[in-house]
Protein backbone atom coordinates (compact mmCIF):
# COMPACT_ATOMS: atom_id res chain seq x y z
CA UNK A 1 0.00 0.00 0.00
CA UNK A 2 2.62 2.69 1.05
CA UNK A 3 4.84 1.53 -2.44
CA UNK A 4 1.46 2.08 -4.79
CA UNK A 5 1.25 5.14 -2.50
CA UNK A 6 4.80 6.34 -3.67
CA UNK A 7 4.02 5.44 -7.29
CA UNK A 8 0.94 7.31 -7.48
CA UNK A 9 2.80 10.31 -6.10
CA UNK A 10 5.69 10.25 -8.34
CA UNK A 11 2.95 9.97 -11.34
CA UNK A 12 0.53 12.62 -10.06
CA UNK A 13 3.79 15.23 -9.60
CA UNK A 14 5.22 13.86 -12.63
CA UNK A 15 2.49 14.01 -14.78
CA UNK A 16 1.74 17.85 -14.14
CA UNK A 17 -1.56 16.77 -12.43
CA UNK A 18 -3.11 20.01 -12.24
CA UNK A 19 -5.65 19.54 -9.64
CA UNK A 20 -2.36 18.20 -7.41
CA UNK A 21 -0.12 21.42 -7.94
CA UNK A 22 -3.16 23.77 -7.31
CA UNK A 23 -3.35 21.98 -4.06
CA UNK A 24 0.53 21.55 -3.32
CA UNK A 25 0.19 25.70 -4.46
CA UNK A 26 -2.32 26.72 -2.02
CA UNK A 27 -1.02 24.16 0.85
CA UNK A 28 2.09 26.31 0.47
CA UNK A 29 0.44 29.49 0.14
CA UNK A 30 -1.75 29.19 3.03
CA UNK A 31 0.86 27.73 5.58
CA UNK A 32 3.49 29.67 5.00
CA UNK A 33 1.23 32.83 5.07
CA UNK A 34 -0.09 31.75 8.33
CA UNK A 35 3.35 30.78 9.58
CA UNK A 36 4.79 35.01 8.33
CA UNK A 37 1.84 36.84 9.88
CA UNK A 38 2.35 34.40 13.31
CA UNK A 39 6.08 35.70 13.43
CA UNK A 40 5.06 39.02 13.18
CA UNK A 41 2.81 38.85 15.77
CA UNK A 42 4.52 36.13 17.70
CA UNK A 43 8.29 36.75 18.24
CA UNK A 44 7.39 40.50 19.31
CA UNK A 45 4.81 38.85 22.34
CA UNK A 46 7.56 36.34 23.10
CA UNK A 47 10.07 39.22 23.31
CA UNK A 48 7.94 41.24 25.69
CA UNK A 49 7.61 37.69 27.37
CA UNK A 50 10.64 36.95 27.72
CA UNK A 51 12.40 40.42 28.49
CA UNK A 52 9.51 42.08 30.30
CA UNK A 53 8.76 42.79 34.00
CA UNK A 54 5.27 43.24 34.41
CA UNK A 55 2.87 41.77 36.93
CA UNK A 56 0.70 38.78 35.43
CA UNK A 57 3.70 38.03 33.01
CA UNK A 58 4.05 34.13 33.85
CA UNK A 59 0.70 33.64 33.80
CA UNK A 60 0.51 35.22 30.40
CA UNK A 61 3.53 32.72 29.63
CA UNK A 62 1.67 29.51 30.72
CA UNK A 63 -1.00 30.76 28.74
CA UNK A 64 1.59 30.92 25.58
CA UNK A 65 2.77 27.44 26.52
CA UNK A 66 -0.82 26.14 26.54
CA UNK A 67 -1.88 27.87 23.53
CA UNK A 68 0.67 25.80 21.73
CA UNK A 69 -1.85 22.50 22.52
CA UNK A 70 -4.69 24.25 21.25
CA UNK A 71 -6.71 21.62 19.45
CA UNK A 72 -6.94 23.08 15.18
CA UNK A 73 -10.41 21.81 15.22
CA UNK A 74 -11.37 24.16 18.46
CA UNK A 75 -10.09 27.00 16.70
CA UNK A 76 -11.66 25.89 13.08
CA UNK A 77 -14.93 26.55 15.01
CA UNK A 78 -14.31 29.87 16.83
CA UNK A 79 -13.16 30.91 13.23
CA UNK A 80 -16.42 29.56 12.04
CA UNK A 81 -18.48 31.30 14.39
CA UNK A 82 -16.55 34.84 13.69
CA UNK A 83 -16.79 34.53 10.01
CA UNK A 84 -20.34 32.82 9.34
CA UNK A 85 -22.68 34.46 7.61
CA UNK A 86 -24.73 34.96 10.91
CA UNK A 87 -21.66 36.05 12.73
CA UNK A 88 -19.95 39.51 13.71
CA UNK A 89 -17.89 39.47 10.84
CA UNK A 90 -19.83 37.82 8.18
CA UNK A 91 -20.70 40.75 6.17
CA UNK A 92 -17.07 39.77 4.65
CA UNK A 93 -18.06 36.42 2.78
CA UNK A 94 -14.52 35.40 4.46
CA UNK A 95 -15.92 31.92 5.65
CA UNK A 96 -15.03 28.57 2.99
CA UNK A 97 -12.18 31.22 1.17
CA UNK A 98 -8.11 30.74 1.87
CA UNK A 99 -8.34 33.62 3.68
CA UNK A 100 -10.36 31.83 6.59
CA UNK A 101 -7.49 29.08 6.47
CA UNK A 102 -5.08 31.65 6.96
CA UNK A 103 -6.32 33.38 9.83
CA UNK A 104 -7.21 30.37 11.45
CA UNK A 105 -3.85 29.03 11.10
CA UNK A 106 -2.43 32.06 12.28
CA UNK A 107 -4.25 31.38 15.51
CA UNK A 108 -2.84 28.26 15.87
CA UNK A 109 0.53 29.43 14.53
CA UNK A 110 0.81 32.52 17.15
CA UNK A 111 0.82 30.68 20.75
CA UNK A 112 3.58 28.56 19.13
CA UNK A 113 6.08 30.79 17.97
CA UNK A 114 4.97 33.39 21.21
CA UNK A 115 5.98 30.39 23.52
CA UNK A 116 8.92 29.37 21.93
CA UNK A 117 10.59 32.65 20.75
CA UNK A 118 10.15 33.45 24.37
CA UNK A 119 12.26 30.45 25.59
CA UNK A 120 14.74 30.72 22.49
CA UNK A 121 15.30 34.62 23.83
CA UNK A 122 15.68 33.56 27.42
CA UNK A 123 18.44 31.08 26.63
CA UNK A 124 20.23 34.48 25.23
CA UNK A 125 22.84 34.95 28.08
CA UNK A 126 21.05 37.42 30.66
CA UNK A 127 23.80 39.82 30.36
CA UNK A 128 23.97 40.53 26.80
CA UNK A 129 21.08 43.33 26.72
CA UNK A 130 23.03 44.88 29.82
CA UNK A 131 26.27 44.97 27.52
CA UNK A 132 24.88 46.81 24.35
CA UNK A 133 22.95 49.30 26.94
CA UNK A 134 26.07 49.65 28.89
CA UNK A 135 27.97 49.97 25.34
CA UNK A 136 25.24 52.47 24.66
CA UNK A 137 22.72 51.12 22.39
CA UNK A 138 19.45 52.46 22.73
CA UNK A 139 16.39 50.03 23.67
CA UNK A 140 15.73 49.01 19.82
CA UNK A 141 18.83 48.65 18.89
CA UNK A 142 19.92 46.37 21.68
CA UNK A 143 16.27 44.30 20.66
CA UNK A 144 17.58 43.91 17.43
CA UNK A 145 20.88 43.22 18.73
CA UNK A 146 19.20 40.30 20.90
CA UNK A 147 16.95 38.87 18.14
CA UNK A 148 20.22 38.63 15.60
CA UNK A 149 22.09 36.82 18.58
CA UNK A 150 19.10 34.43 18.85
CA UNK A 151 17.96 34.09 14.94
CA UNK A 152 19.14 30.36 15.21
CA UNK A 153 17.15 29.27 17.62
CA UNK A 154 14.31 31.71 16.14
CA UNK A 155 14.70 29.69 12.75
CA UNK A 156 13.90 26.86 14.28
CA UNK A 157 11.13 28.43 16.09
CA UNK A 158 9.75 29.28 12.67
CA UNK A 159 10.07 26.44 11.23
CA UNK A 160 7.91 24.59 14.33
CA UNK A 161 5.27 27.42 13.94
CA UNK A 162 4.88 26.47 10.10
CA UNK A 163 5.27 22.49 10.88
CA UNK A 164 1.96 22.82 13.11
CA UNK A 165 -0.03 24.39 10.32
CA UNK A 166 1.02 22.65 7.39
CA UNK A 167 0.16 19.47 8.79
CA UNK A 168 -2.99 20.19 10.81
CA UNK A 169 -6.79 19.40 9.15
CA UNK A 170 -9.51 20.06 11.28
CA UNK A 171 -8.71 23.83 11.03
CA UNK A 172 -8.54 23.48 7.22
CA UNK A 173 -11.63 21.26 6.96
CA UNK A 174 -13.62 23.61 8.92
CA UNK A 175 -13.14 26.84 7.91
CA UNK A 176 -11.93 26.10 4.46
CA UNK A 177 -14.83 23.29 3.45
CA UNK A 178 -12.30 21.36 1.22
CA UNK A 179 -13.55 22.79 -1.91
CA UNK A 180 -12.00 21.59 -4.87
CA UNK A 181 -10.16 24.04 -6.71
CA UNK A 182 -10.17 27.18 -3.94
CA UNK A 183 -9.64 25.85 -0.23
CA UNK A 184 -8.45 22.18 -0.94
CA UNK A 185 -5.12 21.59 0.56
CA UNK A 186 -2.90 18.36 0.87
CA UNK A 187 -4.19 17.16 4.53
CA UNK A 188 -7.90 17.97 3.55
CA UNK A 189 -7.11 16.27 0.19
CA UNK A 190 -5.91 12.98 1.89
CA UNK A 191 -9.03 12.81 4.31
CA UNK A 192 -11.41 12.96 1.30
CA UNK A 193 -9.59 10.45 -0.43
CA UNK A 194 -9.50 8.34 2.51
CA UNK A 195 -13.03 8.22 3.08
CA UNK A 196 -13.80 7.80 -0.68
CA UNK A 197 -11.74 4.39 -0.13
CA UNK A 198 -8.62 5.72 -2.82
CA UNK A 199 -5.77 4.66 -0.34
CA UNK A 200 -3.07 5.04 -2.80
CA UNK A 201 -4.06 8.62 -3.52
CA UNK A 202 -4.30 9.61 0.34
CA UNK A 203 -0.79 7.94 1.17
CA UNK A 204 0.31 10.17 -2.34
CA UNK A 205 -1.17 13.34 -1.15
CA UNK A 206 0.86 12.25 2.59
CA UNK A 207 3.77 11.41 1.34
CA UNK A 208 3.98 15.06 -0.70
CA UNK A 209 3.26 17.02 2.00
CA UNK A 210 5.99 15.51 3.68
CA UNK A 211 7.95 15.74 0.89
CA UNK A 212 7.40 20.06 1.13
CA UNK A 213 7.66 20.12 4.77
CA UNK A 214 11.30 18.66 4.48
CA UNK A 215 11.99 20.79 1.89
CA UNK A 216 10.96 23.77 3.58
CA UNK A 217 13.21 22.40 6.91
CA UNK A 218 16.13 21.37 4.63
CA UNK A 219 15.98 25.21 2.94
CA UNK A 220 16.10 27.15 6.60
CA UNK A 221 18.19 24.46 7.79
CA UNK A 222 21.12 24.57 5.43
CA UNK A 223 20.60 28.83 5.87
CA UNK A 224 20.67 27.94 9.50
CA UNK A 225 23.65 25.61 9.44
CA UNK A 226 25.76 27.92 7.24
CA UNK A 227 25.24 31.23 9.40
CA UNK A 228 26.15 29.00 12.28
CA UNK A 229 29.50 28.46 10.94
CA UNK A 230 29.61 31.65 9.20
CA UNK A 231 29.40 32.73 13.29
CA UNK A 232 31.75 30.54 14.84
CA UNK A 233 34.51 33.01 15.39
CA UNK B 1 27.19 35.39 2.18
CA UNK B 2 25.19 36.65 5.45
CA UNK B 3 22.52 39.08 3.28
CA UNK B 4 22.58 36.60 0.52
CA UNK B 5 21.15 33.69 2.93
CA UNK B 6 17.87 35.08 3.89
CA UNK B 7 17.58 36.29 0.25
CA UNK B 8 18.15 32.99 -1.25
CA UNK B 9 15.33 31.23 0.88
CA UNK B 10 12.88 34.40 0.47
CA UNK B 11 13.35 34.15 -3.28
CA UNK B 12 12.87 30.22 -2.61
CA UNK B 13 9.50 30.78 -1.38
CA UNK B 14 8.26 33.74 -3.79
CA UNK B 15 9.25 31.27 -6.82
CA UNK B 16 7.28 28.66 -4.89
CA UNK B 17 4.59 30.59 -4.63
CA UNK B 18 4.54 32.38 -7.42
CA UNK B 19 4.81 29.15 -9.67
CA UNK B 20 1.81 27.86 -7.79
CA UNK B 21 -0.51 30.99 -8.64
CA UNK B 22 -0.10 30.07 -12.17
CA UNK B 23 -0.47 26.53 -12.02
CA UNK B 24 -4.19 27.03 -10.90
CA UNK B 25 -7.44 26.55 -12.84
CA UNK B 26 -9.04 29.91 -13.80
CA UNK B 27 -9.13 31.85 -10.26
CA UNK B 28 -12.82 32.91 -9.07
CA UNK B 29 -14.13 36.00 -10.21
CA UNK B 30 -11.64 39.24 -8.71
CA UNK B 31 -13.17 40.73 -5.66
CA UNK B 32 -14.99 39.31 -2.53
CA UNK B 33 -16.14 35.77 -2.68
CA UNK B 34 -19.23 36.12 -1.71
CA UNK B 35 -19.65 37.39 -5.78
CA UNK B 36 -21.48 34.95 -7.73
CA UNK B 37 -20.35 32.12 -5.63
CA UNK B 38 -23.19 29.93 -3.45
CA UNK B 39 -23.12 27.32 -0.93
CA UNK B 40 -24.66 24.09 -1.54
CA UNK B 41 -24.89 21.83 1.29
CA UNK B 42 -25.21 18.47 0.31
CA UNK B 43 -25.03 14.88 1.83
CA UNK B 44 -21.81 12.73 1.87
CA UNK B 45 -23.34 9.94 -0.98
CA UNK B 46 -23.37 12.63 -3.55
CA UNK B 47 -19.48 13.90 -2.95
CA UNK B 48 -18.34 10.47 -2.07
CA UNK B 49 -20.12 8.66 -5.21
CA UNK B 50 -18.31 11.16 -7.39
CA UNK B 51 -21.90 13.02 -9.22
CA UNK B 52 -21.25 16.84 -7.86
CA UNK B 53 -17.50 16.29 -9.40
CA UNK B 54 -19.52 15.78 -12.92
CA UNK B 55 -22.29 17.92 -12.22
CA UNK B 56 -20.43 20.92 -10.71
CA UNK B 57 -18.21 21.77 -12.66
CA UNK B 58 -20.74 22.03 -16.09
CA UNK B 59 -23.00 23.99 -14.05
CA UNK B 60 -20.33 26.48 -13.69
CA UNK B 61 -20.14 26.80 -17.36
CA UNK B 62 -23.84 27.08 -17.96
CA UNK B 63 -24.45 29.41 -15.27
CA UNK B 64 -21.29 31.29 -14.17
CA UNK B 65 -21.98 30.55 -10.32
CA UNK B 66 -19.16 29.11 -8.66
CA UNK B 67 -20.04 26.32 -6.08
CA UNK B 68 -18.74 25.82 -2.46
CA UNK B 69 -20.15 22.56 -1.53
CA UNK B 70 -20.30 21.28 1.67
CA UNK B 71 -20.66 17.86 1.95
CA UNK B 72 -22.00 17.66 5.49
CA UNK B 73 -25.23 14.77 5.77
CA UNK B 74 -28.75 15.98 5.20
CA UNK B 75 -29.05 16.52 9.05
CA UNK B 76 -26.56 19.16 8.99
CA UNK B 77 -27.09 20.44 5.87
CA UNK B 78 -30.49 21.48 6.61
CA UNK B 79 -29.65 23.30 10.06
CA UNK B 80 -27.02 24.81 7.87
CA UNK B 81 -29.88 25.98 5.61
CA UNK B 82 -31.88 26.76 8.94
CA UNK B 83 -29.38 29.74 9.58
CA UNK B 84 -28.57 31.06 6.42
CA UNK B 85 -25.29 29.89 6.15
CA UNK B 86 -26.05 27.34 3.03
CA UNK B 87 -27.86 29.30 -0.07
CA UNK B 88 -29.71 25.85 -1.73
CA UNK B 89 -29.80 22.38 0.10
CA UNK B 90 -29.18 19.09 -2.26
CA UNK B 91 -30.75 16.14 0.32
CA UNK B 92 -32.21 13.24 1.12
CA UNK B 93 -33.96 12.93 4.16
CA UNK B 94 -37.52 12.99 3.03
CA UNK B 95 -39.12 13.76 6.27
CA UNK B 96 -36.65 16.02 8.40
CA UNK B 97 -37.18 17.85 4.94
CA UNK B 98 -40.64 18.08 4.95
CA UNK B 99 -40.93 19.54 8.74
CA UNK B 100 -38.03 21.73 7.53
CA UNK B 101 -40.56 23.13 4.52
CA UNK B 102 -43.04 23.53 7.70
CA UNK B 103 -40.76 26.14 9.58
CA UNK B 104 -41.45 28.57 6.55
CA UNK B 105 -37.52 29.84 6.26
CA UNK B 106 -37.23 27.61 2.79
CA UNK B 107 -38.33 28.17 -0.42
CA UNK B 108 -39.39 25.80 -3.54
CA UNK B 109 -38.48 21.87 -3.05
CA UNK B 110 -38.16 20.17 -6.27
CA UNK B 111 -37.93 16.16 -6.98
CA UNK B 112 -34.39 15.63 -8.25
CA UNK B 113 -33.54 12.13 -8.19
CA UNK B 114 -33.53 8.70 -6.42
CA UNK B 115 -31.73 5.79 -6.33
CA UNK B 116 -31.75 2.91 -3.32
CA UNK B 117 -30.68 2.08 -0.21
CA UNK B 118 -28.84 -1.05 0.42
CA UNK B 119 -28.75 -3.54 3.64
CA UNK B 120 -24.73 -4.64 3.11
CA UNK B 121 -22.78 -7.00 5.33
CA UNK B 122 -20.29 -9.52 5.32
CA UNK B 123 -20.35 -12.72 2.58
CA UNK B 124 -20.98 -15.15 5.49
CA UNK B 125 -23.50 -13.27 6.96
CA UNK B 126 -23.82 -15.05 10.51
CA UNK B 127 -27.63 -13.45 11.07
CA UNK B 128 -28.58 -15.05 7.95
CA UNK B 129 -30.26 -12.06 6.36
CA UNK B 130 -29.65 -12.65 2.62
CA UNK B 131 -32.98 -12.24 0.92
CA UNK B 132 -34.96 -11.29 3.58
CA UNK B 133 -36.89 -7.47 2.94
CA UNK B 134 -35.54 -4.77 5.26
CA UNK B 135 -37.42 -4.83 7.98
CA UNK B 136 -37.24 -8.90 8.79
CA UNK B 137 -33.50 -8.26 8.21
CA UNK B 138 -33.14 -5.70 10.87
CA UNK B 139 -35.31 -7.47 13.30
CA UNK B 140 -33.19 -11.07 12.30
CA UNK B 141 -29.81 -9.00 12.96
CA UNK B 142 -30.97 -7.50 16.35
CA UNK B 143 -32.04 -11.12 17.76
CA UNK B 144 -28.92 -12.59 16.42
CA UNK B 145 -27.23 -9.42 18.07
CA UNK B 146 -24.83 -9.50 15.08
CA UNK B 147 -22.83 -6.33 14.58
CA UNK B 148 -23.95 -3.45 13.31
CA UNK B 149 -22.48 -0.14 11.65
CA UNK B 150 -24.57 3.33 11.74
CA UNK B 151 -23.88 6.43 10.79
CA UNK B 152 -25.75 7.91 13.84
CA UNK B 153 -24.89 11.80 12.52
CA UNK B 154 -28.73 12.45 11.76
CA UNK B 155 -28.07 12.47 7.96
CA UNK B 156 -30.72 11.11 5.21
CA UNK B 157 -28.91 7.28 5.62
CA UNK B 158 -29.12 7.79 9.54
CA UNK B 159 -33.10 8.58 9.42
CA UNK B 160 -33.74 5.80 6.84
CA UNK B 161 -31.56 3.54 9.30
CA UNK B 162 -33.72 4.70 12.26
CA UNK B 163 -37.24 4.65 10.55
CA UNK B 164 -36.39 0.55 9.60
CA UNK B 165 -35.53 -0.26 13.46
CA UNK B 166 -38.84 1.55 14.03
CA UNK B 167 -40.46 -0.05 11.65
CA UNK B 168 -39.25 -3.55 12.89
CA UNK B 169 -40.49 -2.42 16.34
CA UNK B 170 -36.87 -2.44 17.53
CA UNK B 171 -34.76 -0.12 19.94
CA UNK B 172 -31.04 -1.23 18.83
CA UNK B 173 -28.92 -0.57 21.74
CA UNK B 174 -25.97 -3.41 23.18
CA UNK B 175 -22.90 -3.55 21.88
CA UNK B 176 -23.52 -4.66 18.99
CA UNK B 177 -24.61 -1.61 17.69
CA UNK B 178 -22.21 1.09 17.09
CA UNK B 179 -22.35 4.45 16.00
CA UNK B 180 -19.09 5.96 14.14
CA UNK B 181 -20.68 9.68 13.83
CA UNK B 182 -18.69 9.78 10.16
CA UNK B 183 -20.20 10.16 6.77
CA UNK B 184 -21.04 6.69 4.21
CA UNK B 185 -17.60 6.17 3.06
CA UNK B 186 -15.89 5.83 6.61
CA UNK B 187 -19.01 4.17 7.96
CA UNK B 188 -18.72 1.55 5.58
CA UNK B 189 -14.94 1.37 5.94
CA UNK B 190 -15.55 0.73 9.37
CA UNK B 191 -18.42 -2.14 8.76
CA UNK B 192 -15.95 -3.86 5.95
CA UNK B 193 -12.82 -3.94 8.69
CA UNK B 194 -14.89 -5.53 11.63
CA UNK B 195 -16.94 -7.66 9.31
CA UNK B 196 -20.68 -5.61 10.46
CA UNK B 197 -23.96 -4.88 8.64
CA UNK B 198 -24.80 -1.58 7.69
CA UNK B 199 -27.02 0.28 5.53
CA UNK B 200 -26.00 2.46 2.61
CA UNK B 201 -27.12 4.07 -0.37
CA UNK B 202 -26.23 2.16 -3.45
CA UNK B 203 -24.05 4.70 -5.00
CA UNK B 204 -21.49 4.92 -2.48
CA UNK B 205 -21.19 1.43 -1.83
CA UNK B 206 -20.95 0.73 -5.66
CA UNK B 207 -18.18 3.40 -5.79
CA UNK B 208 -16.45 1.73 -2.94
CA UNK B 209 -16.75 -1.86 -3.49
CA UNK B 210 -13.54 -2.94 -4.48
CA UNK B 211 -11.88 -1.88 -1.20
CA UNK B 212 -14.61 -3.32 0.74
CA UNK B 213 -15.31 -6.69 1.90
CA UNK B 214 -19.22 -6.62 1.95
CA UNK B 215 -21.81 -8.05 -0.41
CA UNK B 216 -25.22 -6.77 -0.86
CA UNK B 217 -27.63 -8.94 1.43
CA UNK B 218 -31.09 -7.30 1.13
CA UNK B 219 -32.38 -4.92 -1.36
CA UNK B 220 -35.41 -3.28 -3.40
CA UNK B 221 -38.50 -3.10 -1.54
CA UNK B 222 -39.92 0.16 -0.60
CA UNK B 223 -38.86 1.32 2.30
CA UNK B 224 -35.55 1.40 0.74
CA UNK B 225 -36.04 3.81 -1.50
CA UNK B 226 -33.83 7.28 -1.74
CA UNK B 227 -34.86 10.42 -2.92
CA UNK B 228 -33.05 13.18 -2.87
CA UNK B 229 -34.45 16.71 -3.14
CA UNK B 230 -33.45 20.36 -3.81
CA UNK B 231 -34.14 22.91 -1.22
CA UNK B 232 -33.90 26.76 -2.53
CA UNK B 233 -33.97 28.82 0.79
CA UNK B 234 -34.84 32.23 0.86
CA UNK B 235 -33.53 35.42 3.29
CA UNK B 236 -36.08 34.52 5.64
CA UNK B 237 -33.48 32.14 6.86
CA UNK B 238 -30.52 35.14 6.74
CA UNK B 239 -30.09 38.14 5.24
CA UNK B 240 -26.96 37.02 3.28
CA UNK B 241 -28.50 33.89 1.51
CA UNK B 242 -28.00 34.43 -2.79
CA UNK B 243 -31.51 33.36 -3.66
CA UNK B 244 -30.40 33.85 -7.41
CA UNK B 245 -27.84 31.45 -6.94
CA UNK B 246 -30.14 28.88 -5.37
CA UNK B 247 -32.81 29.51 -7.65
CA UNK B 248 -30.14 28.92 -10.60
CA UNK B 249 -28.61 25.75 -9.37
CA UNK B 250 -32.20 24.22 -8.45
CA UNK B 251 -33.34 25.33 -12.09
CA UNK B 252 -30.24 23.42 -13.41
CA UNK B 253 -30.29 20.83 -11.40
CA UNK B 254 -33.91 19.69 -12.83
CA UNK B 255 -33.42 21.27 -16.43
CA UNK B 256 -33.04 18.17 -19.21
CA UNK B 257 -29.02 18.74 -19.52
CA UNK B 258 -28.02 17.74 -16.19
CA UNK B 259 -30.71 15.34 -15.49
CA UNK B 260 -29.36 13.47 -18.61
CA UNK B 261 -25.75 13.74 -17.23
CA UNK B 262 -27.42 12.23 -13.66
CA UNK B 263 -28.78 9.39 -15.90
CA UNK B 264 -25.99 8.36 -17.24
CA UNK B 265 -23.19 9.28 -14.06
CA UNK B 266 -21.66 5.53 -13.27
CA UNK B 267 -22.86 3.68 -16.29
CA UNK B 268 -18.95 3.93 -17.69
CA UNK B 269 -17.79 2.40 -14.37
CA UNK B 270 -19.69 0.21 -12.88
CA UNK B 271 -22.27 -0.55 -16.07
CA UNK B 272 -25.78 0.74 -13.97
CA UNK B 273 -26.00 4.30 -13.59
CA UNK B 274 -25.77 5.04 -9.88
CA UNK B 275 -28.93 7.57 -9.94
CA UNK B 276 -32.28 8.00 -11.18
CA UNK B 277 -33.28 11.35 -12.94
CA UNK B 278 -36.59 12.04 -11.84
CA UNK B 279 -37.58 15.97 -12.06
CA UNK B 280 -40.70 16.51 -12.75
CA UNK B 281 -42.46 13.36 -11.71
CA UNK B 282 -45.35 12.80 -8.86
CA UNK B 283 -43.41 11.49 -5.99
CA UNK B 284 -45.97 8.52 -5.38
CA UNK B 285 -45.12 6.98 -8.80
CA UNK B 286 -41.23 6.50 -7.99
CA UNK B 287 -40.45 3.06 -7.60
CA UNK B 288 -36.93 1.18 -6.47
Amino acid sequence: MLLSGLLEAARLLLTGDQDTWSTIALTLRVSLTATVVALLLGVPVGTALALGRFPGRRVLLAAANTGMGLPPVVVGLFVTVLLWRSGPLGEFGLLYTPTAMVVAQMLIATPVVAALAAAALQQVDPDFLLQMRALGATRVRALRALLAEARLPLLAVALAGFGAVVSEVGAAQMVGGNIQGETRVLTTAAVLATSRGQFALAIAFGLVLLAIAFAVNLLVTLAQQREARSSVP
Amino acid sequence: MRHSIPALVLAAVLLLVGCGSNADPAPPAAGPSAEKSLILATTTSTQDSGLLDELLPQFTRDSGWQVKTLAVGSGQAIELGRRGEADVLLVHSPAAEQAFVAEGTAGQRRLVMHNDFVLVGPANDPAKVRGLDSTRAVAQIASAQALFVSRGDDSGTDAREKDLWKQAGITPAGSWYQATGQGMGATLRVASEKAGYTLSDRATYLAQRGTLQLEVLSQGDARLLNVYHVIEMTTKAGDRVQVDGAKAFADWIVSPSAQQQIGRFGQAEFGQPLFTPDAGKAEAGLGP
